[in-house]
């Protein structure tokens, strides 16, 4: 058969021996969580939005580029002067203005702010785009589901591969989530987003997504262990990933295009959200191969008879 | 066999799309023709809050404090029952939430006797004796705990969807959420603030007297202790004189001789020469009986008509008044009468509420998102479109046909559900476009691995869409499920952008895994197709 005729970025027969490296890669993987734990440390805990935080968020446009002093300046006349002020991008004509939790339980609190910038800048010169106010109560108990629910996902795919296949595919996928999501926030952390509801969102759908590699390693690892049973694991997992290896670059890859374009071009409200699905999808990639494999391969029962 | 499936598939698809056509015309057709609006879906597809700017409110009622006012009520009435039954106290009181007891123990079993027969939704929690003296702990019973929280937070939603409707906002959602909240969704809306104005106040309503002591200043000023049974009361801020006015203050007593539950009707008066605008109040039978009282025993006295505790004005009292009419004067502007207008005719708040959750987004914040969401739609889907195209050349055509009947599919069932498309909505659209080709890969590369197997194109392609199949619904149904799970977790928006994760997913696996199978089951029966172009 001549093979020319397909379009391949994988070209077949391909035998990169992946197994060899996964110390490599683990020195890799702790490497990365380590640098997003240092991230967090070095930022002081989890960057949380308001929605996690609670407190006051109000999202303003002016009709001409201002400074970061004259706004401050403006809010201080009404006891604000202290407020977290953020350029959003659009040419510094965007700012978020971020009050603490204990301003969200005060009455009109968007109202003076308003109020106080009408009064510096003139009414006409800028438009509130968005005022988003969480309490207390509100932002604890999105918190403690926020945890839950990425906690219940993972250990929900887990079980799923484990009830399809075989335990050790579904330790090996819940072990690979978890890596996914630590790296995923760590790089959060690292370019200081907030974590908000919708970066909890990405990382859900990391979770959901990022099991489809796996389903496609471990598919293909168990129809080579019917196909050859003389083999060891170590050879059957090799040669199933370098086999599965285009669908899951192709997989990828299309789903990146479209997080590229949303990163681009969705606007700086979805930003946070594109970047999250963009570490998670390709962290997620890397370690179907490199973590969920090798669990499998650690907890195969027949290791001991079986030479690598 | 082949044949006979093949054309009922087909039915199927055309069905399908035909009736994707009919939900998604009127979401692009402005003005529809008069028998679509009869005979066939009409709605469009709804945008929520976040693309069409306007405000969603989460408010906490304070039941403790709807709990406090009650009891309240009780120890009165506590107070005035044991008088009559002759049981000498020496203190009655509420703390927090219950009520404090100290009566002497020789009357104790008359006590909780009565307490027992007069008062059933009280519950004696516990007791103690010192000397002989007993203190007496109550609190109102379980059940009856239960039926205030529910009955507060019933009330102040009922209130509030009044005073809403009376506000005329175009399609409000008010609804419960938990055992202290409600929710509230106002699309469109522009002025937030005055909006939460009017959600928030708690508009009581009170008439008292003022206090006939000679120079009450002395009182005020706090010189001299209160004289018993009256209390100090602000005035509502007059700042509209310019300067720094003083917010006057008042010396009334303490007793409510009238409430605002009697109003049966409040109308704007608009401004005359002489005064600004104010608001007439009619009331009904006993209401106008119970003002016709209270005029008729305190002419020639200042009236303090009060409302959430602060004096709005404080006319005298010329003669007695019957015909159930007042009115309430003060330094507003017409807005404002407006406001107050609407708060005493939809009447009073059981309990506080606070705003515990704010999302405000303006109506240019919304159509930037709708253009910056679709162009990324566009550019992703074009992206995927031509790679596909490129690597997989006929069947990229095929993997491109799905996709576009996968985004119809899926708008179309947004529309029907009468979803709401969110900005996070538009997000998981553009992310279907990603996912939705894993399927047609999967089932392409299987495909080529079959072929290079040197099996026929019938074959190979058989054993493609047979071998893929496991694995497509394996990674779809994992996707799903972390679909759910974020529709249980998420609130407004992000629950946009899991139904349409969730809804996208089932159609890519339709469309990617029946619809292509259609045409090559069409080119290797009536083509007799000998070569996969993938």
């Amino acid at each position: 058969m001549e093979n020319t005729k397909f379009r391949e970025i994988i070209k077949p027969g391909t035998n990169f021996d992946f197994i060899r490296f996964w110390l490599v890669a683990l020195v890799i993987s702790w490497v990365l969580i380590a640098i997003g734990i240092g991230s967090f440390i070095y930022h002081g805990g989890p960057n949380y939005g308001i929605d996690f935080s609670g407190g006051v968020m109000v999202h303003l446009r002016f009709s001409k580029p201002q400074s970061i002093g004259d706004i401050r300046a403006g809010l201080s006349t009404v006891g604000l002067g202290d407020s977290t002020i953020q350029d959003f991008g659009a040419g510094s004509t965007e700012y978020l203005v971020r009050l603490p939790v204990e301003a969200s339980e005060t009455k009109g609190i968007s109202e003076t702010l308003t109020q106080a910038l009408a009064t510096k800048f003139g009414k006409e010169s800028f438009e509130v785009l968005r005022i988003e106010l969480v309490g207390p109560r509100v932002g604890k108990e999105l918190r403690q589901r926020a945890v839950l629910a990425v906690a219940f996902a993972t250990l929900l795919m887990g079980a799923y591969i484990w009830f399809r296949f075989e335990l050790r595919f579904g330790v090996g996928a819940a072990i690979a989530l978890v890596h996914d999501v630590l790296i995923a926030a760590g790089a959060l952390s690292l370019v200081n987003y907030e974590i908000d509801l919708t970066v909890v969102a990405g990382l859900l759908t990391v979770v959901g997504f990022s099991v489809h590699d796996t389903v496609i390693v471990c598919d293909r690892i168990r129809e080579n262990m019917r196909k050859s049973r003389r083999d060891s694991m170590a050879t059957i997992i090799n040669r199933s990933i370098n086999e599965t290896l285009s669908r899951t670059v192709l997989t990828t890859g299309t789903a990146i295009l479209v997080v590229l374009s949303l990163f681009f071009l969705g606007g700086n409200v979805i930003r946070s959200f594109a970047f999250t699905l963009l570490v998670g999808f390709v962290i997620g990639t890397y370690s179907s191969i490199y973590i969920a494999s090798p669990i499998v391969l650690w907890m195969d029962p027949s290791r001991g008879r079986r030479n690598r | 066999m082949r044949n006979q499936s093949l054309f009922y598939r087909t039915l199927l698809i055309l069905g399908l799309t035909a009736s994707a056509i009919v939900y998604l015309v009127p979401t692009f057709v402005t003005d529809l023709p008069q028998f679509w609006k009869d005979y066939l879906p009409s709605h469009r597809i709804h945008l929520g809050l976040d693309l069409q700017g306007g405000t969603h409110l989460v408010m906490t009622v304070d039941v403790q404090k709807a709990l406090e006012n009650s009891l309240d009520h009780n120890v009165e009435e506590l107070k005035r029952e044991l008088k009559e039954a002759k049981i000498g106290i020496t203190a009655a009181e509420r703390k927090d939430t219950s009520i404090q007891v100290r009566v002497n123990n020789s009357e104790r079993n008359q006590f909780t006797d009565l307490v027992k027969e007069r008062f059933p939704n009280l519950t004696i929690e516990n007791s103690s004796t010192e000397d002989d003296t007993a203190n007496i702990q109550l609190v109102f019973s379980k059940r009856e705990e239960q039926h205030l929280r529910e009955s507060a937070l019933d009330q102040s939603l009922e209130t509030i969807r009044n005073r809403i409707d009376q506000f005329g906002v175009s399609e409000p959602i008010i609804q419960r959420e938990g055992s202290q909240d409600i929710l509230i969704q106002l699309p469109g809306i522009q002025d937030p603030q005055r909006a939460k104005d009017l959600i928030g106040r708690t508009a009581v309503l009170e008439f008292k007297v003022l206090s006939e002591v000679p120079d009450p200043e002395e009182y005020l000023s706090g010189k001299k202790p209160l004289p018993p049974g009256t209390e100090i009361l602000s005035g509502a801020e007059a700042d509209r004189t310019g300067g720094r006015s003083q917010t006057p203050k008042y010396l009334a007593e303490a007793k409510t001789l009238m409430t605002g539950d009697v109003i049966s009707d409040a109308l704007v008066r608009p401004a005359t020469q002489l005064e600004g605008p104010y608001v007439a109040l009619e009331l009904n039978a006993r209401g106008g009986k119970q003002f016709e009282d209270l005029t008729g025993a305190n002419v020639g006295r200042r009236l303090a008509i009060i409302l959430d505790n602060k004096v709005y004005s404080a006319p005298v009292i010329r003669e007695r008044i019957s015909g159930g009419r007042a009115s309430i004067t003060g330094n507003f502007d017409i807005k404002e009468a407006r406001d107050l207008a609407i708060v005493l005719r939809a009447g009073a708040l059981p309990a506080p509420v606070r705003v515990a959750e704010e999302r405000t987004v303006g109506p240019s914040l919304g159509k930037d998102s709708i253009r910056q969401g679709i162009t990324s739609f566009v550019v992703g889907g074009s992206l995927v479109i031509i790679f596909m195209l490129v690597y997989y050349k006929f069947a990229g055509v095929l993997a491109d046909m799905a996709l576009i009947f996968n985004i119809l599919f899926l708008m179309a069932v947004l529309t029907a559900m009468q979803a709401t498309l969110t900005l996070p909505g538009i997000a998981g659209i553009v992310l279907t476009i990603g996912m939705a080709v894993d399927a047609n890969v999967l089932i392409n590369e299987r495909i080529r691995e079959e072929l290079r197997l040197g099996k026929t194109a019938r074959a190979a392609i058989d054993a493609g869409y047979k071998r893929a199949l496991p694995a497509i619904l394996d990674t779809n149904t994992n996707s799903f499920l972390a679909g759910l799970i974020l529709f249980q977790f998420g609130t407004g928006a992000v629950r946009g952008f899991a139904i349409t994760l969730c809804i996208g997913l089932v159609s890519s696996v339709f469309t990617a895994v029946v619809c292509t199978r259609v045409v090559y089951d069409y080119l290797l029966t009536y083509r007799r197709l000998q070569n996969v172009s993938v």
